[in-house]
């Protein structure tokens, strides 16, 4: 049986095409379409349940170092009500998640923003390595819920409906805590926007409040289709226990400077001696739509990847994909093919961040 | 609810049939579509590729999946839609005028095992 989040009767009331995904009942897409939803980001704005992701505590003497010992980023830049991007990493340099770093007001405190799918895998990680360290770990998850509102109408939104009026004057991947609700200019689109966390309650009433005064609900479909033209990861597909930062293309997230933290060795070696895959954006040269787990050709027609995303991107109106493909095929401009069913199309190795994106710095 | 058009033949896999002498008019049902959602690629055939009952059409791709269309029944392609292969759209604005292929059909016995639109419609009711 699928779990549900503090949203999940308002979805089914909405019309959505609710799937199981990463354990929970989620929406795909409400009645106006993938393509709507998208389009209501990139243009004005959208709201998106993300209630499922999990939030884990981490308190304590030892708390900065306890998270930089297991985090790729370097927690010790961060000043109060500041926020971090990076991964948490097996010994070998496989991901065993990527995820945010939330600095607290309170002194020896952080918040870890972790994936659905990974939240037990993750806290159990994080306890089997806190053993040397003088820390609380508290995972909050289902006490939490979490919206994310985004697009360029997303200030407004969160500061005028929602009452969040200092929100307007965060920088990018800052946060503020206004009545118990943490306020966070991040987001996975590649526009500008919000998540806001809270208890369910206050999230019930605040996703009421938003689609009352016409933001568009917006389900996973568009989330992934707007992840991707941003050039974001999704764990899973870009990330995984067999696909390390190193050959995502994500080491300007991993400070090798750091002492330590677990995998440091093994990405120095990947840095040193090179990794045998690496993640590659790819353009298809026709309208054919390349999908996960389809393969990479060379000119000869060996197989020297598959692609991990791919869509006919909405914003660009281009046939693109994320691939995995041998380090030999994986410079600018390389031409490869995708084979789509019982055809081949052309592809050129492009870069990944394929929709110019519009944060607020 | 999905809409179904009476006088028309369906397949299981949601193709409909439109019979016009030895030619079947093929497209997808408002239930199919709406299943898929938005549809942004038609992978057609070719005019003149041979075709088979229950054998492979093409392909209708939503932003998130492809599916696969089947044939009804066994034939030659003689035409293919260009207006729904430019604008996919289209199936989703209106799937039952806007026909995906043509096929001339080699048996067109076949068509006795397509069903009514009472009986897909208790199909899709399952």
């Amino acid at each position: 049986m699928d779990k549900i989040t503090c949203l999940h009767s308002r979805h089914i009331a909405l019309g959505a095409v609710m799937s199981p995904f990463a354990g929970y009942d989620m929406p795909i897409r409400y009645p106006a379409g993938i393509i709507a939803e998208h389009k209501a980001v990139r243009e004005k704005a959208g709201v998106f349940d993300v209630s499922h992701m999990g939030e884990i505590f981490v308190s304590g003497p030892d708390a900065l170092a306890f998270v930089n010992h297991i985090f790729t980023n370097d927690a010790s830049t961060l000043e109060a009500g500041g926020i971090l991007y990076g991964m948490m990493l097996y010994p070998d340099g496989g991901t065993v998640d990527d995820l945010l770093v939330y600095r607290c007001f309170e002194p020896e405190r952080y918040l870890l923003v972790v994936n659905a799918a990974n939240i037990d895998k993750d806290f159990d990680w994080m306890q089997q390595n806190c053993a040397s360290f003088d820390v609380r770990l508290d995972n909050q998850s289902e006490a939490w819920g979490q919206i994310a509102v985004q697009g360029p109408e997303a200030e407004a939104a969160v500061c005028t409906l929602l009452g969040f009026e200092k929100a307007a004057a965060l920088h990018f991947y800052t946060f503020y805590v206004q009545d118990g609700c943490i306020v966070s200019r991040t987001g996975y689109t590649g526009e500008d926007g919000f998540e806001v966390y809270a208890p369910t309650e206050e999230i019930c009433r605040m996703w009421d409040l938003l689609v009352e005064k016409g933001i568009q609900p917006c389900g996973l479909g568009c989330r992934d289709t707007l992840r991707f033209e941003a050039g974001l990861p999704l764990y899973g597909d870009e990330l995984s226990a067999d696909i390390s930062p190193v050959m995502a293309g994500l080491s300007m997230f991993c400070k090798l400077d750091k002492a330590e933290f677990i995998g440091k060795e093994a990405l120095l070696a990947q840095k040193q001696n090179g990794v045998a895959r690496k993640l590659v954006g790819l353009e298809l040269k026709d309208k054919a739509i390349p999908r996960a787990g389809y393969a990479v050709l060379d000119a000869s027609g060996t197989q020297v990847g598959v692609v991990t995303t791919g869509y006919r991107s909405i914003s660009l109106d281009r046939s693109l994909a994320f691939a995995l493909v041998d380090s030999a095929f994986a410079s600018l401009g390389t031409e490869l093919s995708i084979q789509v069913r019982n055809k081949v199309f052309p592809a050129e190795v492009i870069k990944k961040r394929f929709y110019q994106t519009n944060y607020k710095k | 609810m999905s809409k179904i058009v009476e006088g028309l033949l369906y397949s299981e896999s949601h193709e409909w049939v439109k019979v016009d002498g030895q030619v079947a008019i093929i497209g997808v049902s408002d239930f199919a579509q709406s299943e898929l959602g938005d549809i942004t690629y038609v992978d057609m055939p070719a005019v003149g590729d041979e075709v088979e009952r229950e054998g492979e059409l093409g392909a209708l791709e939503s932003v998130k999946t492809a599916a696969d269309l089947y044939s009804p029944v066994s034939g030659v392609i003689v035409a293919c839609n260009t207006a729904v292969e430019d604008d996919p759209s289209l199936i989703n604005a209106d799937p039952y005028s806007n026909w995906i292929v043509k096929v001339e059909m080699s048996d067109s016995t076949e068509l006795d095992s397509l069903l009514s639109a009472a009986a897909y419609a208790a199909s899709i009711e399952k």
